[in-house]
């Protein structure tokens, strides 16, 4: 190999004949171009006239240049030349052992590893080598040395999983290979060695390929003053240029689908090992939050960090003094705060002397008086532990005595005998209004609304210590909320009611945000481990390296010990487990894990990831060559005048059509024709599958929906087209048809986006897994397949589409969507229920079309016609089977129309006429 | 049916197809021409009144005109203006030198063409006229007109160049239609021997622009249209003026020809219009008729 630079040749060999070039030279010029021939009668005068002037005929030396110049190319190109040679090509004679970190340490830049691994494997496969695959992440790696070729497949398939792997049994494993290899290590550069080195240097020259940087990880999110904190732990004290990660909150939203609720960017100050991620949401999305992920490029199952119980909503336990009247609903003592704590908490209503089983973080006892003996011990160890107790006012508080004489431990002030009452019909005095909140108290930042008004309240007795505990105030000083931290808790008193009996507050804004304060406050440590032992914990979903969440089959479940101990591993990997109502979130990172770098071996046997991988550049020359042999025949050809008008033309026609080849500008093209095509008139589309058959009847059938769309309704459709949702642009299509084939390949992620903006920005699509014939209860064989394909597409939910759907009476009026077969029910987007109309903030979209319409039942076979306008398949048998047909067309009539007009025939305004109509 | 009598059939039906196409253009190409009155201007045998005159002993009283001899005591006879046909013998050069320029109208076509056209207008007139070489016998009317035209079609030769014939009967009148570029000894020969009998005739010389402007250059290999003769030059536009020099010194000897002869000459390019060339011939030929 012989290298210039980043060219290097394969077989220099070859290169010895670009000194034949010179002699080429000289042979070349002396052979005078060919003479054109001519068929002329008037020869006979020529005869014997002599040529005046003995023109040297020699061949242009541009010409020459041409030629000589192919031939160089062409010895080049044929002397194997190759851009950015293989480094990794020293060692040829040994057999390959390419030991890779399947981790999730290797997921960033785990292209980059696998590119380097084929190019392992390509140099092997050139050299005869035979090599050995281990993926250290395995448990069990297959040792078995197998040509490279073999290989190559393999590593296509490989992903990063979602552990690091454990060097040390790795090292125990690959004891078994055969001595005198050559190995070649693609670490992530995370975690300690483990032995591994040195086990690879006892079987003979070892290179460790270490990546610039290493993975980030993300520690399990914690809540500080309301926020959701995350740290990200670099590996490496970070350079300035680790700097804007993206780290995202992903939940799902209101309509259950799963999307990223917010975005950040952390910053690592140079040096830094840890950077905080921090979320300011409110309440109710922070509780939506199922993990905190990195963002590509740092993706991987350490830069995933699952939410489980800890980060979920509080749980409050609402105890009422007393029972709640039937039928009075307003007056009922806890129907605020259910109202109020709904979105933000989970809520339980226990009896008195069973209020912590709920294991509530906040406690909140509303009118309660005298609290048992039993339960008050329970609940001062639950204060003591970071619970919150939260008391409300009531008559029966001012009744009971509780606190009037001795402080009650239960209570935060002293109470006075009786309470007052401000504004009645037997009082003095006008209601009272709130004062401003102090600052550094619970409330600071509250603004106190004018119309809350106090008009009763239990009174403090004037303690001197009253002031302090003292957390919002009535105009005159009067406490109306004290507090008292005990212990790591608090108790809060209310000095009101919990209803609007005694004041307005319940009735105001203040009240709700006044209970956020309250129970975000809650300082609970939550159980590090929660007793995890002793329970079997069963999988609910898996992260995979590159940190998306897998859906497990059935896996065995997992004693709590080894999730306690381990960090996640191939026994144990990390993911979501539940053990009965509880969760357990198995993350890479606790919230004290240190990510180790890897320390290398020693420096001389490290090197990076070669840049770019080796290019074989002997197509390219051969190419060069050939383009200068055919510019040389034109120039003869021209030279020798025998390029004729027409033979230019359709040379120049020639170039034309190999550029065009090139991709780029064809298909810019052809993409604006396609544009222009669909956006000049309205025109159907169907999803293009690769089968041959299906794409036809796709065609037909939209054809035979088009001519009966033309023929009877105002919509006149230009013929069909096929799109195909990897490629082409959707949004010119009002409705596009899409056939499900088990040969259907799971849409990319660009595709399912670009169907997702479709559906949302108001397309339609009409699936169809024409099964119906092959089913007799609900699914059929392809809608498993369809299932698999809406994994990852935004839909919405789904119901069979009811009688009164738009669908039904949008041109014709009809009860059922036959198609070449009447199966199971059609499936619509799910209609809202009535109550849900208002102020739903999500899924209002496309004028409530449906985005899709999902059924078995062949309609395109139904609708097919041929050139003729003959109908293709067959429907059914004899007169049922026209009517059938009839019925199909119909359908896609009124599919066609609910499309474009929406829900323009579920309008009120038409019922009247709609009823009369049905009664007739 | 005999291979034999198969390729006959053939050659016949393509004959037959080109045939009344070159009649048809030809007969358009003719009406444009009207020929005048064209008598002996002396008494013989012919249609048109020419005198009476008084019978002499020894004549046939078949020739008396009885009418006009009743008038008087004298016995007339009634002549008639003798109209002796002329015989016209049309010679189409049938050498491969004819077949060119390639791709559009050649000069054979145009020769045959004129050929033709001249017959027709011969016919009209009433004159005997044949083609030369192609073993007809001179004769008159739509028939022979026919035949003619079934000659032309023939009229092929293996040869380079074609050489004038001599006409069938030693007093035709001839019309010779060549581009007279065979190499000149030989075409002297043969124009010195038809020259030999003194009866009238004219040269037409169909030739292509390109024969008089040799517009080539570069490095050329010439070759006859059979591809019997080749010449290679390495820059023919040096050619250019020795080449025209020649074609001068051509129609030199060839007007030399005719001033020895009496005979007319012109020169027809094939780019020119066919009806240019039939007017010449028309009138040369009743001129020297």
């Amino acid at each position: 190999m012989i290298a210039l630079g980043s060219l290097a040749f394969l077989a220099p060999v070859l290169l010895l004949a670009l000194v034949a070039l010179p002699v080429l030279w000289r042979l070349l010029r002396a052979t005078p171009p060919a003479p054109v021939r001519r068929r002329f009668p008037g020869i006979a005068l020529l005869l014997g006239l002599k040529d005046s002037e003995r023109e040297p005929a020699r061949t242009p030396w541009w010409l020459m240049l041409l030629r000589v110049g192919a031939l160089a190319l062409a010895i080049l190109g044929l002397s194997q030349p190759v851009l950015n040679p293989d480094q990794v090509t020293a060692d040829r004679d040994r057999p390959l052992v390419i030991a890779l970190d399947g981790g999730w340490g290797s997921a960033p830049h785990w292209s980059r590893m696998t590119a380097e691994v084929r190019t392992a494997l390509e140099g092997a496969s050139r050299a005869g080598q035979p090599v050995h695959l281990v993926n250290l992440a395995e448990e069990r790696p297959d040792l078995g040395p197998r040509p490279a070729n073999d290989w190559l497949g393999y590593v296509d398939a490989m992903e990063p999983s979602g552990w690091l792997p454990d060097r040390e049994a790795a090292a125990q494993h690959i004891t078994a290979l055969p001595d005198g290899v050559s190995t070649l290590w693609l670490s992530s550069g995370l975690g300690g060695l483990g032995g591994l080195d040195g086990a690879f240097s006892a079987l003979g020259p070892l290179t460790v390929v270490l990546p610039e940087t290493t993975a980030l990880a993300i520690r399990p999110p914690r809540s500080v003053d309301g926020a959701l904190v995350a740290d990200v732990v670099s590996a490496r004290a970070a350079e300035p240029d680790l700097s804007a990660v993206r780290v995202n909150a992903i939940g799902r939203d209101a309509s259950g689908i799963e999307r990223i609720l917010d975005t950040t960017e952390v910053t690592f100050e140079p040096g830094a090992f840890v950077a905080e991620a921090r979320f300011a949401l409110p309440l109710e999305l922070r509780n939506r939050v199922t993990r905190i992920a990195l963002a590509a490029p740092f993706a991987s199952a350490g830069g995933t960090s699952l939410t489980d119980d800890g980060i979920k909503r509080r749980r409050i336990a609402l105890v009422a003094g007393q029972r709640s009247e039937e039928g009075r609903r307003l007056a009922d003592p806890l129907h605020y705060l259910r109202t109020a704590l709904t979105p933000v908490a989970d809520l339980v209503e226990p009896q008195l002397a069973e209020v912590l089983e709920a294991r509530p973080d906040i406690v909140m006892l509303v009118d309660v008086g005298q609290v048992p003996a039993s339960v008050e011990a329970d609940l001062l160890e639950f204060i003591d532990d970071g619970g919150i107790l939260v008391r409300f006012a009531g008559p029966r508080l001012a009744a009971s005595g509780a606190g009037q004489t001795m402080r009650d431990p239960l209570l935060p002030v002293r109470l006075r005998a009786g309470g007052r009452s401000l504004g009645g019909t037997m009082s003095w005095g006008d209601p009272r209004r709130l004062r401003p909140f102090g600052a550094n108290t619970l409330f600071d930042g509250l603004l106190p609304p004018d119309e809350v008004e106090v008009s009763a309240q239990v009174m403090a007795q004037p303690d001197p210590d009253l002031a302090e505990h003292t957390v919002a105030a009535l105009e005159d000083g009067t406490p109306l909320v004290t507090a008292r931290s005990v212990g790591n808790g608090q108790i809060i008193l209310f000095h009101v009611t919990a209803n609007a009996s005694w004041s307005s507050l319940p009735l105001s804004g203040l009240f709700l945000d006044m209970l956020e304060r309250i129970s975000r406050s809650v300082a609970r440590t939550q159980d590090e481990a929660p007793q995890l032992a002793g329970a079997t914990w069963a999988a609910q979903a898996l992260l995979d390296g590159r940190g998306n969440l897998r859906d497990v089959g059935d896996r065995p479940g997992i004693a709590g010990e080894v999730l306690e101990q381990e960090v996640p591993s191939a026994a144990a990997p990390a993911g979501l487990y539940t053990a009965g109502e509880r969760s357990f979130a198995h993350n890479i990172l606790r919230a004290d894990t240190v990510l180790a770098p890897m320390q290398p071996p020693s420096a001389d046997l490290v090197r990076s990831f070669t840049a770019p991988s080796q290019r074989d550049l002997t197509s390219h020359f051969l190419t060069g060559a050939i383009v200068l042999l055919l510019i040389d025949i034109l120039a003869t050809l021209a030279l020798g005048g025998r390029l004729k008008p027409g033979g230019r033309a359709a040379i120049g026609a020639l170039f034309v059509a190999v550029a065009s080849g090139f991709p780029g500008t064809g298909v810019q093209a052809q993409d604006d024709v396609r544009a222009t095509y669909a956006t000049s008139e309205t025109v159907l589309a169907y999803v293009e599958t690769g089968d041959a058959e299906v794409d036809r009847i796709s065609r037909a059938g939209l054809t035979g929906l088009s001519l009966a769309l033309t023929r009877r309704t105002a919509i006149e459709p230009d013929p069909p087209v096929a799109v195909n949702l990897e490629r082409h642009e959707l949004a010119f299509y009002p409705l596009i048809y899409w056939p499900i084939t088990d040969r259907q390949q799971p849409l990319s992620e660009t595709a399912a986006a670009r169907v997702d903006a479709y559906l949302r920005g108001g397309g339609m699509m009409l699936i169809d897994t024409r099964d119906a014939n092959l089913t007799t209860g609900r699914d059929g064989p392809n809608s498993g397949l369809l299932q698999r394909l809406a994994g990852n597409l935004d839909l919405p939910p789904l119901e069979p589409i009811p009688e009164d759907h738009v669908l039904t009476r949008a041109f014709y009026l009809l009860d059922q969507f036959p198609g070449r077969y009447i199966g199971p029910p059609v499936w619509a987007e799910a209609s809202l229920a009535p109550e849900t109309v208002d102020g739903m903030p999500f899924r209002t979209l496309n004028d409530g079309v449906s985005p899709v319409i999902i059924g078995a039942n062949d309609w395109a076979a139904a609708w097919a016609v041929d050139e003729t306008g003959n109908f293709i398949r067959p429907v059914g048998r004899g007169l049922t089977g026209e009517r059938q047909r009839e019925i199909a067309l119909r359908f896609g009539v009124n599919l066609v129309m609910y499309v474009m007009t929406g829900n323009y025939k579920s309008d009120q305004v038409h019922v009247p006429a709609l009823l009369e109509r049905l009664g007739q | 049916m005999s291979e034999a009598a198969a390729h006959l059939r053939a050659r016949a039906e393509g004959s037959a197809r080109s045939f009344p196409a070159l009649l048809a253009r030809a007969d358009r190409l003719a009406m444009t021409i009207v020929p005048g009155a064209h008598g002996r201007r002396r008494a013989g045998p012919g249609e048109e009144f020419w005198q009476y005159r008084r019978m002499q002993s020894g004549e046939s009283a078949a020739g008396i005109d009885w009418r006009r001899s009743a008038r008087s005591d004298a016995t007339y006879l009634r002549q008639t203006e003798w109209e002796a046909p002329q015989t016209v013998s049309v010679w189409a050069d049938p050498g491969a030198s004819m077949d060119y320029p390639q791709g559009s109208e050649t000069k054979r076509d145009r020769a045959r063409l004129l050929a033709m056209a001249t017959c027709i207008l011969l016919e009209r007139g009433g004159e005997r006229f044949e083609v030369a070489g192609a073993g007809l016998r001179p004769s008159s009317g739509r028939r022979q007109l026919d035949e003619v035209a079934l000659a032309l079609d023939g009229l092929t030769s293996d040869r380079e160049f074609g050489l004038p014939v001599p006409p069938s009967t030693p007093t035709a009148a001839q019309v010779l239609m060549s581009d007279f570029l065979s190499p000149g000894p030989e075409l002297e020969e043969a124009l010195a021997r038809i020259g030999e009998s003194v009866t009238p005739g004219v040269l037409l010389q169909i030739i292509d622009t390109t024969e008089e402007t040799f517009p080539f250059d570069g490095r050329t290999e010439f070759r006859s249209v059979g591809g019997g003769l080749v010449f290679e030059t390495q820059r023919a536009r040096q050619l250019k003026a020795a080449y025209q020099e020649r074609l001068e010194e051509r129609r030199a000897m060839l007007l030399a020809f005719c001033a020895r002869t009496g005979w007319r000459m012109a020169v027809h390019r094939v780019q020119e219009p066919s009806r240019k060339a039939l007017t010449w011939l028309y009138a040369a030929i009743g001129g020297s008729v």
